[in-house]
């Protein structure tokens, strides 16, 4: 019977909650890297005991760590090897240098301000190389190993896509969202907060804003502007790459032709402020978004833990509230906190700043608390087993 | 061979419990030592001063014998005390507020 193992960051350490096909019974392994911010942990798809993990922290900066036997053992790729003598160190993992001139962006009071490297949001491994994964960073930068995560070089070409006018907003210049097309491996999108969506067709050497039909009339003092949305999350069907969904900062978005245009597919959602949004494992239309009331109160509209469901690509939603508070909840549900595994039928997954993991196994009609006590969560993925 | 004393996570990663008895070379500076720190645990490369500028991060101190050497050049010599390995040197994250 196939297994299910969630990889779960928050902000003090990473936690992996495994079950059998039925996803009734779990077990809990953690914390790992007790005290540290997990931002993301993720799983290659060609070797998937091959788990990959940012560890960061205000005081010590940025690690990434890797597992080979599916998070029981971890270690800096590269590894903390004495060197010999005479031997200069080679340890490189976690250094990420931007390349070439630093260059700057918008500042907060308008002036220009120097790229200045933070931490790794977001790892994605490649779909069809375990030795090869891209890193989101703040200030926001894409990264990419092609040795397993020993050493990571920038893709300078997405700064140049306008960076000079990206200005972080007050979550910071985060590179959160990193999409790979299965159809075509020079094709990737990526976004920014407060900075927009942007895609490569070239493997990562030039890249575009592709953020027409958004609108931002709140936040920013040209609505359509090119670049300076804040998206929050993009999501795709391997099935149908040039479909993409989008949780912006306000509006839940849909665009057809691989980014080239958005149009709004709020419909009738209570609120459309939010930040995960993710597609059904088997139905390349059925989405699911976490409404939040709004950018000023970061938590679910009256109080109730609602997850919204469309079958129908956007418009139309049914709210999912069976097994989820419906009463003095208050928590929020960051954008990298929501997976889908591919069981059928399809099991939905979201962790909440509280502290829950909640999961699905049948569609998001109903759900249960695989976890209720962790640190705040600030990353959810999944991984099916064989 | 100086004594060094690295914070909590520090100590993790590198998996030690106590001190570090360091072997220094050449003058005994502050930047030597971390020279040598990081040589001898390259996974701290990064986390004590940024890569490529080499500046201590922000919120990393450095203490000795009731000193704070944090924003003193990194040429300058440590104190006798920690050349001798009487006191540690004391690599501390520093006080979070709040």
């Amino acid at each position: 019977m196939s297994k299910v193992r969630v990889l779960v960051g928050t902000k003090k350490g990473a936690f992996i909650l495994t079950a059998d096909g039925t996803r009734k019974n779990w077990e809990v392994s953690g914390p790992h890297f007790a005290g540290w911010e997990m931002y993301h942990l993720k799983g290659s798809p060609v070797d998937p005991n091959r788990i990959f993990a940012s560890q960061t922290s205000g005081w010590f900066g940025q690690l990434i760590q890797r597992s080979d036997d599916g998070g029981k053992t971890w270690e800096p790729p590269g590894g903390d090897k004495t060197p010999a003598p005479g031997e200069f160190p080679t340890g490189a993992s976690n250094k990420f240098v931007y390349e070439g001139e630093v260059g700057t962006h918008k500042w907060y009071d308008g002036t220009q301000h120097p790229w200045e490297f933070k931490r790794i949001w977001h790892l994605e491994p490649s779909l069809t190389d375990p030795d090869t994964v891209y890193a989101g960073a703040e200030d926001a930068a894409l990264f990419k190993t092609t040795d397993g995560g020993k050493s990571w070089k920038e893709l300078p070409g997405l700064r140049g896509a306008k960076g000079h006018l990206w200005q972080p907003g007050a979550g910071g210049m985060g590179l959160h969202t990193i999409v790979l097309d299965p159809s075509d491996p020079k094709r990737i999108y990526i976004a920014i907060s407060a900075a927009g969506a942007f895609r490569t067709d070239d493997g990562g050497i030039t890249w575009r804003p592709i953020n027409r039909g958004l609108k931002s009339p709140y936040e920013l003092p040209d609505p359509d502007a090119e670049v300076g949305h804040c998206v929050h999350r993009i999501a795709m069907h391997r099935a149908r790459p040039g479909v993409l969904y989008m949780q912006k900062h306000w509006d839940i978005m849909r665009s057809d032709n691989a980014g080239e245009l958005w149009s709004e597919v709020s419909g009738n959602l209570p609120s459309d402020f939010g930040f995960p949004i993710d597609v059904h494992a088997h139905e390349p239309e059925t989405i699911y978004v976490v409404p939040i009331k709004s950018d000023s109160e970061h938590f679910p509209p009256d109080g109730k833990l609602r997850v919204y469901r469309s079958r129908t690509g956007g418009n139309e939603w049914e709210p999912l509230t069976r097994g989820l508070p419906q009463q003095d909840c208050y928590v929020n549900v960051l954008r990298d906190a929501m997976a889908v595994d591919s069981m059928d039928p399809c099991g939905v997954y979201f962790g909440t700043t509280g502290g829950q993991v909640y999961a699905s196994a049948d569609n998001g009609d109903s759900w249960t608390a695989i976890v209720r006590d962790l640190p705040a969560v600030l990353s959810v993925e999944v991984q099916t087993l064989p | 061979m100086i004594r060094l004393v690295l914070p909590y996570h520090l100590r993790k990663l590198v998996g030690c419990d106590g001190e570090l008895q360091l072997e220094v070379g050449g003058p005994l500076t502050l930047g030597a030592v971390l020279d040598a720190l990081e040589a001898r645990h390259p996974v701290l490369r990064g986390t004590v001063r940024d890569h490529g500028t080499l500046r201590r991060r922000p919120f990393i101190r450095f203490f000795a014998c009731k000193e704070d050497l944090s924003n003193e050049p990194v040429e300058t010599l440590l104190p006798e005390a920690v050349v001798n390995g009487i006191e540690p040197l004391l690599i501390v994250g520093a006080m979070a507020g709040g």
